[in-house]
């Protein structure tokens, strides 16, 4: 069985370290936070301004000054911190953010990513992906392997216009676990359930694999 | 004491005409200069290029500008809210730059700062970089971007005195302080606005030097746009 989004999440938790500042992007990556243990200390970054960024508020008790990139209402934990844009982009260019996660359209077997833009059909805008991709050194994305018509979002080259270059290291779909090394997919877990025939088959791009694929564990 | 209070709005707003450039603070509805964005709509000023992380909503924040076609160009990083917005721009009716949230923090606070252009990774390799300088530092390459030259800067702070120092509040920071004295003039509103005196120097997140012209907001909407809560247990 292909993961969930909720699992795609739950399995990109494992992959958050103890001390680790993370900032995550809208959709999929925001689930991650349900799922990180509790017994480490990680504080995670909305780059509209605040470290320390906590669950939803209770009914009632939301704050129209307090949201998150996603501009959902959030509520801030012991220890958090609120600072301007300019200072919060400062953090993610100068490196002090130890994890990005975020969604994807598209990416390539050289780490190329595109996420923003479909001409002439969706334009949205990068926000601050662009700055996120292009500064940190440990990129994870979360992403379906396919589109809705079964294509494959994993491919040599993006068709869709870039939001970074060379910049993706790790890869959760909803059936693989994958990293991008020398311009080559390289499988590393695969999704209870799913054969390796069908993540080939899924995968445009060049997809190395090494002996026996292990499934993911939960 | 420098004074820098004005009575209301509508002289807060003097010497604004056609076919200027607004910066505007505010992420999502959040922070949004809303007093101002109200008496932008009320004189109907035309064809004016604002620069603004987002664009408001369908009937509000700088959605209100845009319903009235009073936007020539919009300079942002994301504008997926607004399905007039997308109307206007798919059709050509209206003029987009989006660029990267960090650069556009950053070229406010260039502008601020006298730093006319400064380099940053964001979009390198990218159709935002198409057309501008790059340059490699310590084997990595970037984008030459250049500081933004508007009329007015237009920021929504909690609370200010009569000297024009400000104190923001919560994640409705944003992008306000690197606006204020980015732009020629830089009117800021707030929701409470007190004598000199009444807010501790130590807390004071922009000094009055980058304010122009300070006012107290007459009211707050204070829309939220994705609320979003958890149920007691």
């Amino acid at each position: 069985m292909a993961l969930s989004k909720e699992q795609i999440a739950q399995r990109i938790a494992k992959e958050v370290k103890d001390g680790y500042y993370v900032n995550l992007g809208i959709g999929i990556p925001t689930l991650v936070a349900n799922f990180v243990r509790d017994d480490i200390s990680v504080e995670f970054q909305s780059e509209n301004g605040i470290l320390g960024m906590g669950p939803f508020p209770f009914e009632g008790e939301e704050d129209p000054d307090l949201i998150n990139a996603g501009k959902q209402t959030i509520t801030a934990l012991p220890g958090a911190s609120f600072f301007d844009s300019a200072m919060s982009f400062g953090m993610i260019r100068g490196q002090h953010v130890d994890l990005t996660i975020l969604g994807a359209m598209e990416v390539s077997q050289n780490g190329d990513i595109a996420n923003w833009k479909i001409p002439g059909k969706m334009v949205k805008g990068m926000g601050g992906a662009m700055d996120l991709v292009a500064s940190a050194e440990n990129i994870i994305v979360a992403m379906m392997h396919t589109n809705r018509d079964g294509e494959s979002k994993l491919l040599k080259e993006c068709s869709l216009p870039l939001t970074g270059v060379k910049c993706v290291r790790k890869i959760v779909s909803n059936l693989a676990v994958l990293e991008i090394i020398d311009g080559k997919f390289h499988l590393l877990e695969r999704a209870p359930g799913v054969s390796v025939e069908e993540i080939q088959k899924a995968t445009e791009g060049d997809l190395i694999i090494n002996g026996d694929v292990i499934e993911m564990k939960f | 004491m420098i004074k820098k209070t004005v009575a209301n709005v509508r002289e807060a707003c003097e010497g604004i005409s056609d076919g200027m450039t607004f910066m505007l603070g505010g992420f999502g509805l959040c922070g949004i200069p809303e007093n101002i964005i109200s008496e932008l709509v009320r004189k109907n000023i035309q064809n004016v290029t604002c620069i603004s992380n987002n664009a408001g909503v369908d009937g509000f924040g700088l959605g209100l500008l845009l319903k009235k076609h009073q936007i020539k160009k919009m300079i942002s990083s994301y504008v997926g809210e607004n399905a007039e917005f997308e109307r206007q721009m798919l059709s050509g009716e209206m003029e987009v730059e989006l660029i990267p949230q960090g650069t556009l923090a950053q070229r406010c606070e260039a502008a601020r700062s006298g730093i006319p252009a400064f380099y940053t990774p964001a979009g390198y390799g990218t159709e935002v970089a198409e057309g501008k300088e790059t340059r490699e530092f310590h084997g990595k390459m970037y984008v030459m971007e250049k500081a933004f030259e508007a009329d007015f800067s237009f920021v929504k702070a909690w609370k200010g005195d009569e000297a024009g120092n400000l104190i923001f509040k919560g994640t409705a920071r944003n992008f306000n302080p690197a606006m204020c004295g980015a732009g020629k003039i830089t009117v800021a509103e707030v929701e409470e606005l007190v004598p000199a005196g009444e807010l501790d120097p130590n807390q004071i997140h922009i000094p009055g030097i980058f304010i122009q012209r300070i006012f107290q907001g007459e009211n707050y909407e204070k829309r939220i746009e994705q609320l979003t809560v958890r149920k007691r247990n």
